[in-house]
């Protein structure tokens, strides 16, 4: 069974249709990439799946059980068991860097504070940034606050993580250490769902990489399968004006 | 409650309002341009002036941002008499309106004015320009677009709340003319609903009007520039 | 002409006149301070229900947005006036002060409202989605996240309108309420000069308005600066 499935999801604004039928499966620690053009709908199904984005079709299932995005009490199951970074790092401004990563388990999950305290400090200085406690968004890097946002993301121990374009927003010296993290993680077995452009990584790290492209899924198979031999049309132009640079 | 609401009553009136709102907006008019000068003025004294000329700049502009106008007009109406000086109550509220509309316009249009880097100033200058000249021709066009939305706001804020101020010494701008007539017909409540609705339309017509002019104003501004 | 006006200053100075006058002071401030910061509060509840999800928030959310949309296009005098007849035609012995303190409020929650609108506005987006992804109800997001960061965005410019109102108190004159501008206009009538009574009176509101908005102006520096400070240290990237 797979931990995360994805079946026929389907997501509109109005008129405009951003998902047309989009099918994904995750086993127990494999690493899919999403790649694709912008506009493809890779970053809507990350949205769509922790419930910022309403589906308007098909169905998420979770180690076989099926998410209700309609049902509050269903959506937030689901939260419990994912975690998303986003491109932007969306840290919160009026909080220090620890706090920034105790909140969630604190407040919303309701563990202890000292115990959490203290998973922190490991997750920070596992991403690098032990002496950083107390500094304020403002005060960090791009790829600081990444790593951040990743270690805050970890500390809600989820089962399942998102990331997305996460290194997008670096310049190019702190994607690096952002991949690094990754890599790591990669590693240690979590299941995760990546979005990127970092081609090179994704073909290192991801065990199977899926192309989207206007709304569905073009080709998906193995990294040496989509980027040396590519199958379809349009995977095979994508992959070509990429790997030129 | 013992009271019934008539206000076709009201309605018959709106020829009397409407005549009061025409003097709202010739006040409310005179006021901004007569503000408008006062502002050019003072911002630029406050700009360039010597130091004597900058602290009268400013302390006309801290008096009159911090009295409120209304005693400004009493002052000109109850106060000018002791020397002789009788002004009609549209006067009054003309000209104590128009010194308190120039001090806040002194304030926008310096805003203005420091947005203008020093270079364009200084090649003005190199030019053969006078000091008049670079205001004219290069300062104003410049800040004409910036400012335009705080001028455009402000203007409609002295229609709304400015102008009706008059109606305490008895001038017959549109919340005068509802005290006139609801002193005759007693249909207090009625009168001043239909006022405030009449408020409402002329500010939403003055405001979209300034909104179109500025769109096309710019238009027209970005082919001349 | 100067020369009756000087002769009528003792008498204009004399300790009765003064504690009516600094009485009156107190009525001015008491208006504005109580009829704005009640504004204030009720705006706050109507930007609540404004931004409230769900459709049973519909209705609230026209009201509020006709409600501000229509009073910051009227003046506070005609509301003043509606606020008086209002209220007489249902309570006959309503205090002129309620009725004023009434019309403060209504017209400081359409004003404020948007202010404070705007402040809740200003705090990115992309931070209420990552709370709301960690499972965060959109009170502890409001609570926690938004609002720490809205006040400094809220407070100068709501203070800025609260102490630009200490003048708009001078229009409640006209329903008769005993704040500075009625006690200028008894004093005038009684005789005094107006150059001496108005003169005096705008010094009293410049004295209550001027302080009052430098210390708007500090407060303003005030909750621009940590940030600022901060970020002046940025560290290098690492």
């Amino acid at each position: 069974m797979h931990h995360l499935e994805v079946k026929d999801l389907t997501s509109a604004y109005g008129q405009l249709s951003v998902l047309k039928g989009v099918n994904l499966g995750l086993s127990k620690g494999e690493v899919v990439a999403l790649i694709g053009p912008s506009g493809s709908g890779k970053s809507t199904v990350l949205r769509v799946l922790m419930g910022l984005t309403p589906p308007t079709g098909g169905q998420v299932l979770i180690d076989g059980t099926p998410v209700d995005y309609r049902k509050a009490a269903s959506v937030r199951a689901a939260r419990d068991r994912m975690a998303i970074v986003f491109q932007q790092y969306n840290l919160f401004q009026n909080m220090d860097v620890l706090r920034n990563v105790t909140i969630a388990p604190v407040k919303i999950k309701g563990r202890a504070r000292r115990e959490v305290e203290a998973e922190a400090e490991r997750l920070l200085a596992k991403v690098g940034l032990a002496e950083k406690h107390h500094a304020y968004p403002d005060e960090l890097s791009g790829g600081q606050q990444q790593r951040v946002a990743i270690a805050r993301a970890l500390a809600l121990r989820p089962e399942i993580l998102l990331l997305d374009e996460v290194t997008s927003a670096l310049d190019p010296e702190l994607v690096n250490e952002v991949l690094d993290t990754i890599r790591g993680l990669a590693a240690e077995g979590m299941t995760m769902l990546i979005v990127s452009h970092e081609m090179a990584f994704v073909r290192e790290v991801a065990s199977k990489v899926v192309m989207m492209d206007k709304g569905l899924v073009v080709e998906e198979g193995p990294p040496k399968q989509i980027f040396d031999s590519p199958q379809t049309d349009r995977a095979r132009e994508f992959v070509g004006k990429i790997l030129r640079h | 409650m013992n009271y019934t609401f008539q206000f076709g009553v009201a309605l018959q009136q709106l020829p009397g309002l409407l005549q009061g709102a025409i003097v709202t907006f010739e006040l409310g008019l005179l006021t901004f341009w007569g503000g408008a000068l006062i502002g050019l003025l003072g911002a630029s004294l406050k700009t360039f002036g010597g130091p004597v000329l900058r602290r009268f700049a400013g302390a006309y502009v801290i008096f009159f941002t911090n009295t409120p106008a209304l005693i400004q007009i009493y002052f000109l109406y109850y106060g000018l008499p002791d020397f002789g000086i009788r002004w009609d109550p549209f006067t009054c509220t003309l000209i104590g309106l128009t010194l308190n509309a120039g001090a806040y316009l002194t304030e926008i249009m310096r805003a203005g004015f420091i947005s203008v880097h020093r270079h364009e100033m200084e090649a003005a200058e190199t030019l053969g320009m006078s000091l008049w000249q670079q205001i004219r021709f290069v300062i104003v066009p410049h800040i004409a677009k910036t400012i335009y939305p705080a001028l455009a706001n402000f203007f409609v804020v002295i229609l709304v709340m400015g102008t009706s101020v008059g109606a305490v010494i008895g001038v017959n701008e549109l919340t005068g003319q509802a005290i006139n007539i609801s002193t005759e017909n007693y249909r207090w409540i009625e009168m001043f609903v239909v006022v405030a609705g009449i408020y409402v339309v002329l500010t939403l017509i003055a405001s979209l009007s300034l909104a179109l002019v500025g769109r096309w104003a710019f238009r027209v501004k970005a082919k001349i520039f | 002409m100067l020369t009756e006006i000087l002769h009528q200053v003792p008498r204009f100075f004399s300790g009765g006149h003064l504690l009516l006058l600094f009485q009156a002071m107190g009525m001015t401030l008491a208006l504005t301070a109580i009829g704005c910061v009640t504004g204030f509060l009720v705006a706050f509840l109507l930007v609540l229900l404004r931004r409230s999800p769900g459709i049973w928030a519909l209705p609230f959310k026209i009201v509020a947005i006709l409600y501000v949309e229509i009073f910051r296009r009227i003046p506070f005098l005609v509301v003043t006036y509606l606020v008086l007849f209002f209220i007489q035609a249902f309570v006959s012995d309503a205090s002129l002060f309620t009725i004023a303190v009434v019309a403060i409020c209504i017209y400081a929650i359409a004003y404020t409202a948007e202010i404070i609108r705007g402040g809740l506005d200003s705090v990115a987006r992309q931070q209420v989605e990552a709370a709301t992804a960690m499972n965060f109800s959109r009170w502890q997001t409001l609570m926690r996240v938004i609002l720490p960061q809205a006040w400094a965005v809220i407070l100068p410019p709501a203070v800025a309108f609260m102490v630009g109102f200490i003048k708009d108190t001078a229009l409640v004159s006209q329903v008769g309420v005993f704040e500075l501008t009625f006690r200028g206009k008894e004093l005038n009538n009684e005789g005094f000069s107006g150059v001496l009574v108005f003169g005096t009176i705008a010094l009293l509101y410049f004295a209550m308005s001027y302080p009052l908005s430098r210390c708007g102006g500090w407060l303003e520096r005030r909750l621009a600066s940590p940030r600022s400070q901060r970020s002046h240290q940025r560290l290098r990237p690492t």
